[in-house]
C-alpha cells in the first residue's frame, strides 16, 4: 500500500487509473455526467461528511439524556436534527454499548455503512477478512483492533443486510463528567462508532 | 445468488489489518471512481439493488482479487452497457463513438449537496398487517435464488427471534431485476451464535440480520 502511495505523483498510470479516466471521458463526451459534480462529491466526503458527524451525535447523546432517548427511539430524526441526512443514512438505528453489551456492525454481503454520519467506509470494512469473520469470530476481529472485552460481555453483531444503517454509541469514558460536548466529540473515534474500538481519554 | 459476495463465516482471508491513519482515498482514481459511480447512478437508469447485483455477479476470482472501488467500476461498466449508455467497443477504445441521447437528467455540481442530503429513502407505505410480531420465533427460509437476494448464506434455515418490525421497504429480490418495488415488511431477526456456528462458539454471541417478510416462515 505504501509502495503504491509513493508512486501517486509520477507519470505511471496503473490499469485502474486508465480505466476510470476512460470511463469518465466517455461519459462526459456523451453528456451523461458533469465532471464538476465528481469534484463536488469528492470534496463533500473529504471535508463535510465524515466521522466528525457521528462524533457529534454520540457526544450529544452522552451530554443530553433527552437526546439519547430520542436517538434510541428515532435515530433518523434525532440525527437529522443535527443536519446529517441523506445518502446511506436514510434509515438510521443507534445501538448503545453498555457495561455488559458490545455492539459490532458489519455488512457481510457488500459494504453497507452509515455514510451520513461516518462518511466513506475504510478499506478493511469493505474487505473479505472483516466481512467474513465479524459474524463468526468477533472477539478475534476485535483483538486485531487492540480491543479485548471481558468474557461476560455480550457481543451483538449487526449484519446490515437491508437498508437500515447502524451507528454504535460507545460507552462514555470515566473522568469526562465535566467535559463540554465539543470536548466529548473530540474523543469519539470512527472505529468506536462501528464497534471495532472503544473510547478512552487517552485515544 | 450464492455469489462471492456472501462472505459471512467464510475462512482463509487472513487478518483484518486495519491501517493506521488510512487515507480516505488510496489513489486519485478512487476519487474519480466514487464520483463516476454516483453520477452514473443519478441518471436513474438502475436501482441500488440492481447495482449491488451487478457487483456480486462478477466472477468470484475477479471479485476476490479486486479492491472495492475496482468492483464498483467493473460493475458500473456492465450496468452502463446493459442500459445502452456505452458500448463495449467504446470501453475498449476509451472514447465515445457516438453522441449521447441527451434525454437523461445529468447531476449538476450545484445540485450535488441537495441530492446527497436527500438520499433515496426506500421505505414505503404499509401494504397490510405484518405477519409476524416482536418476540416471535421465525425460520429464515432455506432458499437459493439464482438472482439477487439479501439473505446471507449463514442464516439460511436458522431459527431466530424477531426484535423489531422495522417498517415496509422495497423488496430487493424483485427490484434488482426490474420486477417492481413490491414492498414488504422488514424485520430484524436475532440469531444465537451457537445455533449458527456450533457449541464451541461464545455463548454470549448473537448476530442479527434484517430480513424481509418473504425471507421468513413460522418456526
Amino acid at each position: 500500500m505504501t509502495h503504491r502511495d509513493d508512486h501517486d505523483h509520477d507519470n505511471h498510470l496503473d490499469p485502474m487509473d486508465a480505466r476510470v479516466r476512460a470511463l469518465e471521458t466517455i461519459l462526459g463526451a456523451k453528456g451523461l455526467i458533469d465532471p464538476g459534480s465528481i469534484d463536488v462529491i469528492v470534496d463533500t466526503y473529504q471535508n463535510r461528511i465524515g466521522p466528525q458527524n457521528g462524533a457529534r451525535v454520540v457526544a450529544k447523546a452522552w451530554h443530553d439524556p433527552d437526546y439519547a432517548d430520542w436517538l434510541k427511539l428515532d435515530a433518523t430524526a434525532a440525527i437529522a436534527s443535527l443536519g446529517f441526512t441523506g445518502r446511506q443514512g436514510e434509515h438510521m438505528r443507534a445501538v448503545f454499548n453498555g457495561p455488559q453489551t458490545h455492539n459490532l456492525v458489519v455488512c457481510t454481503l457488500c459494504s453497507c455503512y452509515p455514510w451520513s454520519v461516518l462518511g466513506l467506509p475504510p478499506v478493511w470494512y469493505k474487505s473479505p477478512p472483516y466481512r467474513s469473520r465479524a459474524v463468526i469470530d468477533p472477539r478475534g476481529v476485535l483483538a486485531e483492533f487492540g480491543v479485548s472485552l471481558n468474557e461476560d460481555v455480550r457481543i451483538r453483531v449487526w449484519d446490515s443486510t437491508a437498508e437500515l444503517r447502524y451507528l454504535v454509541v460507545p460507552m462514555r469514558p470515566a473522568g469526562t463528567e465535566n467535559y463540554s460536548e465539543e470536548a466529548l466529540a473530540a474523543l469519539v473515534t470512527r472505529d468506536s462508532m462501528i464497534g471495532t474500538g472503544l473510547v478512552d481519554i487517552g485515544t | 445468488m450464492n455469489g462471492p459476495h456472501d462472505l459471512g463465516g467464510h475462512m482463509g482471508f487472513g487478518p483484518v489489518a486495519p491501517q493506521a491513519n488510512e487515507p480516505l482515498f488510496h489513489a486519485h482514481w478512487e476519487e474519480r471512481a466514487l464520483g463516476v459511480t454516483l453520477c452514473s447512478g443519478a441518471l436513474g437508469l438502475w436501482t441500488i439493488d440492481e447495482s449491488r447485483h451487478a457487483r456480486e455477479s462478477l466472477h468470484p476470482a475477479d471479485y476476490y482479487s479486486s479492491s472495492y472501488y475496482e468492483i464498483w467500476i467493473k460493475a458500473l461498466e456492465a450496468l452502463l452497457v446493459r442500459h445502452g449508455c456505452v458500448s463495449p467497443a467504446e470501453l475498449v477504445a476509451g472514447q465515445a463513438k457516438s453522441a449521447g441521447s441527451g434525454d437523461r437528467p445529468v447531476l449538476k455540481p450545484q445540485n450535488v449537496a441537495a441530492v446527497l442530503a436527500k438520499g433515496a429513502p426506500c421505505d414505503r407505505p404499509d401494504q397490510g398487517p405484518a405477519r409476524y410480531g416482536v418476540g416471535q420465533r421465525v425460520r429464515i427460509r432455506n432458499v437459493h435464488p439464482a438472482g439477487h437476494t439479501r439473505i446471507p448464506g449463514y442464516a439460511k434455515g436458522q431459527v431466530g427471534v424477531i426484535e423489531e418490525i422495522a417498517g415496509t421497504f422495497v423488496f430487493p429480490d424483485d427490484n434488482a431485476h426490474g420486477k417492481g418495488e413490491n414492498p414488504q415488511w422488514l424485520y430484524r431477526v436475532v440469531l444465537e451464535g451457537r445455533a449458527l456456528w456450533g457449541d464451541e462458539t461464545d455463548p454470549l454471541l448473537t448476530v442479527s440480520i434484517d430480513a424481509w417478510e418473504g425471507y421468513l416462515e413460522p418456526a
